[in-house]
């Protein structure tokens, strides 16, 4: 029994390093197209993890992601060709978790639909006051941005995803990350046992706000050209939103494979369905919310439960009638 | 010796003045009945203490502090805390991290997690719900539930603890077994200041009644004169 306890313990761990060392290996024997399907993959990633770690605890939904993420995009143009690379990408995610922490100053009052809808208008915002400011103050359209290569940026995305995962990790295991669940739960219960509420969804915010200007500054130069109206997509908010969904949030690695899937399918759908690809996407958005309330992590956790329980009462029946017969 | 003393409290939501200058003491280790018909303002007063709002006008005491508009959480740290009327326990979470939660975050001391587990199975055993700690809250009944909260408010290791209609909505065992829990934890040394609307509680464990009425306050006396005094007549039955 403990053995085996033991070896369950050690099963993710192992069956994780093991992961961690093919994606590292990967970039030397696959095909070039692989690491750029696997570096959008890995964005992703990172950024429904991120979307999870702040809007999967606390219940309040962000659409602001594509702020960050553009945020992460314009510093690479502006910085990329003064700063070496790995300065670049952690100036990226400084400047995220300013803006977020400044945001959320702001809007984290608001609370339900309202501050989903301010953080949806702030992008809309900064996209255009930015596009504003570029054509009539600097007189500029759009930037380029330094090139790096396919398999450096994949690497960057990879340790990004690791530390994330391991950050998203040891929050949830620790008295914040039950406070963050509590004030998902009930605010104004935590607020009053002494949960410093607000200070805790800025900070939370801000933090997982930082994630997503790493992966927006380092993906930047794999772009060639950016302007405001690519930098500060809207996409960039809901796909991840639906993806951390998709693949439920009750577990840490529901948004990992929800971001994995989800972008496997719209890698297919785009190339198989070029025109159609937005309406099957949708469908199976609405499928999962229908049918699907805690994504696929949660449809896993249904059927082990189910089958535990086939297998529970197939035990009883059998020791029942094996005490009927020794009586 | 006073562990609360407020003064002159009122609250204005636009022009109706829900609370209305109310004076309140409130001496250590007492067990202090709030009542009042609906919408006197009992909640609101309450509301007003702990920093769920903002006071308009008034003075709040606590221990010798000025807590007047103080954040909630600021408040419970100093070791005043409050159960809600609606029960609001943490549904999702299990009996446990609901009360563990109160541990960690209801003082200003740091605590590792094995103190504060220890402190909160110690609650768990007091309160009777050791054998709930790993079911998640929503799972357990009513009278559990607000027990959960209770827990969860003692864990904050307060000096006073304000109880909303704690037993509304309990049959009369039920009754009984909260109006035991609440003087189990008033022998404790913790002082309580209770809303409540079953009489029966309020006569027999409370050693001092204040009666609301429109946002003031009309009577103030020990169980038997309140239960005589013909102004707290008039407001129950009428004139």
């Amino acid at each position: 029994m403990k053995a085996e306890n033991v070896s369950k313990r050690y099963l993710t761990p192992v069956i994780l390093i093991l992961l961690l060392a093919l994606l590292i290996a990967l970039p030397w024997f696959t095909r070039p197209y692989m690491v750029v399907l696997l570096k959008t993959i890995l964005m992703f990633t990172i950024l429904s993890l991120s979307w999870a770690l702040f809007s999967g605890t606390t219940g309040y939904t962000s659409l602001a992601t594509a702020a960050f993420y553009g945020v992460g995009l314009y510093t690479a143009a502006k910085l990329g060709n003064v700063l070496p690379v790995p300065l670049m990408v952690l100036c990226g995610g400084l400047f995220s978790f300013i803006l977020a922490a400044a945001i959320g100053a702001i809007t984290l009052r608001l609370k339900g639909i309202y501050f989903a809808i301010f953080t949806l208008s702030t992008v809309e915002l900064i996209k255009n006051v930015m596009h504003w400011y570029e054509i009539n103050v600097a007189g500029v359209r759009g930037h380029r941005i330094l090139h790096v290569s396919d398999a450096t940026v994949f690497y960057y995305l990879l340790g990004i995803t690791v530390l994330l995962l391991l950050v998203t990790y040891l929050i949830k295991r620790s008295k914040y990350g039950l406070a963050l669940s509590s004030i998902g739960s009930c605010e104004e219960a935590a607020a009053h046992i002494g949960v410093n509420v607000i200070t805790l969804k800025v900070f939370t915010f801000a933090l997982s706000s930082f994630f997503v200007g790493l992966a927006g500054a380092i993906m930047a130069t794999s772009i060639n050209y950016i302007d405001a109206y690519i930098a500060f997509d809207l996409n960039y908010s809901f796909f991840p939103t639906l993806m951390a969904i998709f693949g439920g949030m009750g577990n840490l690695f529901g948004p990992v494979i929800g971001a994995v899937v989800f972008s496997y399918l719209r890698e297919i759908l785009i190339t198989r369905f070029p025109y159609a690809y937005m309406f099957i996407f949708g469908l199976v958005m609405v499928l999962t919310i229908l049918y699907l309330p805690n994504g696929l992590v949660g449809l896993y956790q249904t059927i082990r439960l189910k089958l535990k329980q086939a297998n529970n009462k197939k035990e009883k029946t059998l020791g029942g009638k094996h005490a009927s017969t020794s009586s | 010796m006073q562990v609360l003393q407020v003064e002159g409290l009122t609250k204005n939501f636009g022009g109706l003045r829900a609370v209305d200058g109310v004076d309140l003491t409130v001496e250590s280790g007492e067990i202090l009945g709030l009542i009042g018909p609906n919408g006197a303002g009992k909640t609101t007063l309450f509301n007003l203490i702990s920093g769920t709002i903002k006071p308009s006008a008034g003075k709040v005491t606590f221990l010798g502090e000025n807590i007047f508009g103080l954040k909630p959480y600021t408040i419970c740290r100093k070791g005043l805390v409050r159960t809600f009327q609606s029960c609001k326990i943490f549904p999702e979470l299990t009996v446990f991290q609901n009360v563990i939660l109160g541990a960690f975050f209801g003082t200003s001391e740091k605590k590792s997690w094995e103190q504060a587990a220890l402190q909160t199975r110690e609650i768990l055993e007091f309160v009777g719900l050791a054998h709930l700690s790993d079911v998640p809250a929503a799972n357990l009944t009513l009278l559990d539930q607000k027990q959960v909260e209770v827990a969860r408010a003692l864990a904050t290791q307060p000096k006073l603890l304000m109880l909303d209609e704690m037993m509304a909505g309990l049959n009369p065992a039920e009754v009984e077994a909260a109006m035991t829990l609440v003087q189990k934890i008033r022998d404790q040394g913790i002082t309580i200041i209770m809303i409540e609307h079953v009489m029966k509680a309020i006569m027999n464990i409370c050693g001092r009644i204040v009666v609301l009425d429109h946002g003031k306050k009309v009577a103030e006396g020990s169980p038997k004169e309140i239960s005589t005094n013909k102004k707290v007549i008039e407001i129950y039955l009428g004139e």
